[in-house]
């Protein structure tokens, strides 16, 4: 889902904090994107080598980092593995699983000259 | 796009001239002065960037946060060398050096979300309810607004901000009714950002205590991610639509706190079921309150029309006791 303004709002952080931190290129971009988070890495990487164009960050390589979806299952009362982001508990098959990570979009990152 | 304020292609009623007003960049060097300012203003519509060098000896951080109005300034001088980067990594990469890797930690949506708060405050101060009307294409938003508006502008002022990708269309239906509108069209945008409806509200000029009714790209997945500040999301969901919706696209019926099942006058001819329906929306959120209104027939907007009140005479209160101090 709109992975272009996710990657454009990638892009003004960067350009943000080249400003604040005084760097002129960013050569390097690691992202840490959930499994449940609803962005596609493959759209979010097509999408950046276009936003960058014309930037500090043309050219530079997005590394993205996948962080597995987990929950507290309050019936098993422990943590399960989430694959889907409203999905059931793998061992009961409850439904009253709260998502603990796996929906982060985060900008962590950057190699810089 | 622009890249500092991510004003992207969006453009409102009336803004034509909104790309001529960005981006003025400086740049000075003094011979033996060695001054360094890095200014961040960030107007709407509006952004100045100074770089200058120069050789003092002080340091300053400044942060300033308006509405819709952002300084930063980093001068930094002096006897000791200027170094913006040293020390922020706290990684070691082989083959890399130290201050080359910058720790960000920023949440890829925090900027709308400090917009959002920016509309949260105006929202606030003004005792204005927002409400952001979310659905898939064709459910009946734009005449449940009509509708509503006809029915409440006596008690209330009310605004609409339209979000659509082209087309006025929508806005022009809601000023035949002779509340504000304004459309905002979002190019290629599939959903309306805090940024978007900031510059609306510049635009609008509400009244204090007033409903405003956001209107949201027909879309049931992006929207869902974007807070623009309102009190509440309210989903739509048509008759005619597949009861399973719910699970299907969990997070907007997750994000909401009011369902409205529209086209209820479409029940007798449809096979429909309502309950199936109720069931998977509390699967996925299970405080998700439900209404079941026909914006044709006037069905069932008594109780909509309650919830609205309630909540918009909490907001009036609240601001009212904000001025009392």
């Amino acid at each position: 889902m709109h992975e272009m303004s996710l990657t454009e709002s990638v892009v003004e952080i960067l350009c943000e904090e080249g400003r604040r931190q005084g760097f002129a290129r960013v050569k390097t971009v690691w992202l840490e994107i959930g499994a449940l988070s609803g962005v596609e890495p493959g759209a979010m990487e097509f999408c950046f080598d276009v936003v960058t164009r014309g930037t500090l960050a043309e050219g530079a390589r997005l590394e993205i980092v996948r962080t597995p979806g987990q929950g507290w299952c309050l019936d098993c009362e422990k943590s399960v593995a989430l694959s889907e982001r409203f999905g059931a508990c793998p061992e009961c098959g409850g439904y009253k699983v709260q998502m603990t990570s796996g929906d982060e979009m985060r900008v962590k990152e950057l190699e810089v000259e | 796009m622009c890249t500092v304020c991510g004003c992207g292609t969006a453009t409102l009623e009336g803004d034509k001239a909104h790309g001529d007003k960005h981006g003025h960049s400086h740049s000075h060097a003094h011979g033996d002065h060695d001054h360094s300012h890095a200014h961040d203003h960030d107007h709407h519509h509006h952004d100045h960037d100074h770089d200058h060098d120069h050789g003092h000896g002080h340091s300053h951080d400044h942060d300033h946060d308006h509405h819709h109005h952002d300084h930063d300034h980093a001068h930094g001088a002096g006897g000791e060398a200027l170094d913006y980067g040293a020390g922020l990594a706290g990684v070691h990469v082989p083959g890399l050096s130290q201050e080359r890797i910058v720790q960000i930690e920023r949440d890829i949506l925090s900027k709308n979300r400090s917009y959002a708060e920016e509309n949260r405050g105006y929202f606030a101060r003004k005792g204005v309810l927002a409400l952001n009307f979310v659905s898939s294409p064709g459910s009946g938003k734009t005449s449940l607004l009509v509708r509503a508006i006809n029915d409440l502008k006596d008690k209330h002022a009310i605004a609409v901000v339209e979000g659509d990708q082209q087309t006025s269309n929508d806005a022009e239906r809601i000023r035949a009714t002779g509340a504000k509108a304004i459309q905002v069209n979002t190019g290629k945008g599939c959903h309306l950002d805090a940024h978007m409806v900031g510059h609306a509200l510049e635009t609008l000029d509400i009244a204090d205590n007033s409903l405003l009714f956001v209107e949201n790209v027909g879309n049931l997945v992006c929207p869902a991610a974007f807070d623009l500040g309102e009190a509440h999301k309210v989903v739509l969901l048509s008759t005619t639509e597949g009861e399973d919706k719910p699970s299907k696209y969990p997070d907007m019926f997750a994000a909401a706190d009011l369902m409205l099942l529209n086209k209820s006058d479409l029940l007798p001819h449809l096979d429909f079921d309502t309950d199936a329906c109720i069931a998977h929306a509390l699967r996925v959120n299970p405080n998700l309150q439900t209404l079941i209104v026909s914006a044709k027939t006037g069905e069932g907007l008594a109780a909509f029309y309650a919830w609205v009140e309630a909540r918009s005479d909490l907001a009036r209160r609240k601001a009212e006791a904000r001025k009392a101090g």
